[in-house]
């Protein structure tokens, strides 16, 4: 009887129709023309037809190679030196420019370690897209893990009875509902290395012991301010997440834990982390996705400089894509970071499946 | 069970609460700088830097910066494009995603689980990695408008609006909702013979504040505050830029601190009111996206 009632092919196709034809060509459509130009030389205007290049994007973006370089000998049989006593090296351009061998071809050094004497230069197809996923992986690998546990931090803060609690919670929550374009742009002026907030504070607890540093425009510290603030700017989201994960738990649990004198410690431990495991892989989850697409900050505070110190994934798909037109080359890198953040959820799953 | 002496009680609360001011100040000193700032002539503003007064309004304070940024680039223009983006992406996506989630949890037609399930598969797909496609896609959609036929839908208000109406967070959040309203309702208005409109309008609709609202502040978010990437991509011409990629106005070499203080302020401000208003519902609609299906 209600199953007859609820039956009706016609309006149900009518009523999702809209949102599916929108999702479907807005974000399912683009989707797979991601994976197909990724496949393609597409350019955003071309007077040439569009070809299929097969894996070429592929290779051209992600080409590693290793080369194994001996310092060079002197006319007396010893290692031949410069002038600050270095071992000298050929030239890697000698060799990825060179007939010998076509395996080298188009790479440029990327890093190099030596072993002893030797050097091991790893040569890379696209340098410039390397440093942009170790710089994404770093972002990640850092972000994911403080933010979540200052997050955690904040919400047992806001987690004790007191009276006007929620005052601070509503404050740590601020940051949250700025624009990050609004945020970068703030803290551009915050990290100044003249006349910025930052380093006047830094100067004036050490008594001018500290001596400025141009934050963003430091290759060794670039990075790691844009991190910083963005950390600032979402640790609150994350709290709320957290907040939301503890008020599941049951207060019998903590009355219990009372009553069999548990201490503080003992009580986050047994109670109160088992009790937000789930919560705790969903903050990860999303705090990784986030930081995998990371690119208003850069694109307002560096640009990606200094020395591509703070290329990302996105930005490099952006700069591809849209500044040299070249949509292939872009799509290639999105279909990169697809495969990342899949995996990111894929791993979720497993680790939610597991338990239940 | 010790007795608590009750001065070691209050030195406990002391503390506590000394620990939540310390950690309030980080989040709300950036903010007041931004907001004290946008108040005061550039070299004063850089001397206050290395002080206290630096949060302060203090010494020559005025609105002039905000007079000086509405002369730099054109404001006003700016906000209306993004305050009109934002406004009808919203009303479209709480009418098309709700009436979406109404069909997919009330109404039994063919292939619903499954269309649904794709729909909800969409949630993984960030939209950073399908920007670039898009950005080809819709520069050679056909549109037809007042003036008849046209090709491409670059530097418009439709390229703003119309990808981001219908989304899986949307979809998925009132689903979750309606899944919840007692079925009995929507049965019973079936049997007296109430179309499946009416139901939505009259029955369904009218219980739905929480998550309206919900859905509202998330997409409201989203549009006004995160649109940076897409229209920096789709819109180059002035007239269609919302607020946050007008401020490249503000990028130069020599910045003058003051009047980009002041467009940050003019255009975060009215969002933090709103916020510190409506906040119950701004951190429930937050903590409501952490809640798994």
């Amino acid at each position: 009887m209600s199953r007859k009632l609820t039956e009706n092919n016609g309006a149900g196709w009518a009523f999702a129709a809209p949102s599916i034809l929108l999702i479907g060509l807005f974000i399912i459509l683009p989707f797979f023309l991601a994976i197909a130009f990724s496949l393609t030389d597409q350019r955003l205007i071309s007077p040439n037809a569009t070809r299929y290049v097969g894996a070429e994007n592929y290779r051209d973006l992600l080409g590693l190679n290793v080369i194994k370089l001996e310092p060079e000998t002197a006319d007396d049989g010893t290692l031949a030196r410069d002038k600050d006593g270095n071992l000298e090296y050929p030239r890697v351009r000698s060799l990825t420019r060179s007939d010998d061998y076509p395996q080298y071809r188009g790479m440029r050094e990327w890093f190099r370690v030596h072993a002893g004497d030797t050097a091991y230069v790893v040569v890379a197809r696209d340098v410039v897209f390397m440093r942009a996923l170790v710089n994404t992986l770093i972002f990640v690998a850092v972000t994911a893990p403080v933010q979540a546990g200052l997050a955690l931090g904040l919400a047992l803060l806001i987690n004790q009875r007191l009276r006007g609690v929620n005052v601070f919670r509503a404050v740590f929550f601020m940051p949250v509902v700025v624009s990050i374009v609004v945020v970068s742009l703030l803290w551009r002026f915050i990290y100044d290395g003249n006349d910025g907030l930052l380093n006047a504070l830094l100067s004036g607890l050490t008594f001018g012991l500290f001596q400025p540093v141009d934050w963003l425009g430091n290759t060794h510290t670039a990075l790691g301010s844009i991190i910083a603030m963005s950390i600032w700017q979402a640790v609150g989201f994350h709290m709320v997440i957290w907040l939301a994960g503890l008020q599941t738990i049951p207060p019998t649990l903590y009355e219990a834990a009372a009553i069999e004198g548990s201490s503080k410690w003992q009580t986050f431990r047994y109670v109160t982390w088992p009790g937000l495991r789930n919560t705790a892989v969903l903050v990860l989850v999303v705090i990784t996705m986030q930081a995998f697409a990371v690119f208003a900050q850069i694109d307002v505070m560096t640009k990606g400089g200094p020395l591509d110190s703070t290329q990302t994934l996105v930005f490099q798909a952006v700069e591809r894509g849209y500044g040299r037109q070249d949509i292939s080359g872009g799509s290639t890198i999105s279909v990169v970071l697809f495969v990342l953040v899949l995996a990111i959820s894929l791993a979720q799953r497993y680790f939610t499946r597991e338990r239940n | 069970m010790a007795a608590i002496s009750n001065d070691n009680h209050g030195l406990r609360l002391a503390v506590r609460y000394l620990v939540l001011l310390l950690v309030a100040l980080v989040f709300l000193l950036p903010l007041l700088f931004m907001v004290m700032s946008s108040l005061k002539p550039d070299n004063q503003l850089l001397n206050d830097t290395s002080s206290l007064r630096a949060f302060l309004p203090v010494g020559d304070i005025s609105l002039e910066n905000y007079a000086g940024a509405f002369r730099r680039a054109p404001i006003g223009l700016f906000v209306f494009n993004s305050v009109m983006v934002t406004t009808i992406t919203v009303l479209a996506s709480l009418f098309l995603c709700s009436l979406g989630a109404f069909s997919f949890t009330f109404v039994r037609w063919r292939g619903n689980a499954v269309v649904l399930s794709i729909v909800l598969a969409t949630l993984i797909i960030p939209f950073e990695t399908i920007a670039i496609p898009l950005l080809l896609f819709v520069s050679r959609l056909p549109w037809i408008g007042l003036d008849g036929f046209s090709w491409g839908w670059l530097n418009t208000y439709r390229v703003q609006i119309i990808p981001w109406i219908a989304d899986a967070l949307t979809i998925f959040l009132f689903v979750q909702y309606f899944k919840d309203l007692p079925r009995e309702l929507i049965e019973a208005a079936r049997a007296e013979g109430a179309s499946w409109w009416q139901i939505y309008r009259r029955v369904v609709m009218p219980l739905s504040g929480p998550v309206i609202a919900t859905a509202a502040i998330l997409k409201a978010l989203k549009m006004y505050n995160e649109q940076y990437l897409w229209p920096l991509i789709v819109v180059q011409d002035e007239a269609h830029r919302p607020i946050m990629v007008g401020l490249g106005y503000f990028f130069q070499l020599n910045v003058p601190w003051g009047e980009v203080m002041a467009y940050l302020s003019m255009i975060t401000v009215p969002v933090l009111v709103f916020y510190l208003v409506l906040q119950r519902a701004f951190i429930a609609s937050i903590a409501s996206t952490g809640v798994k299906g």
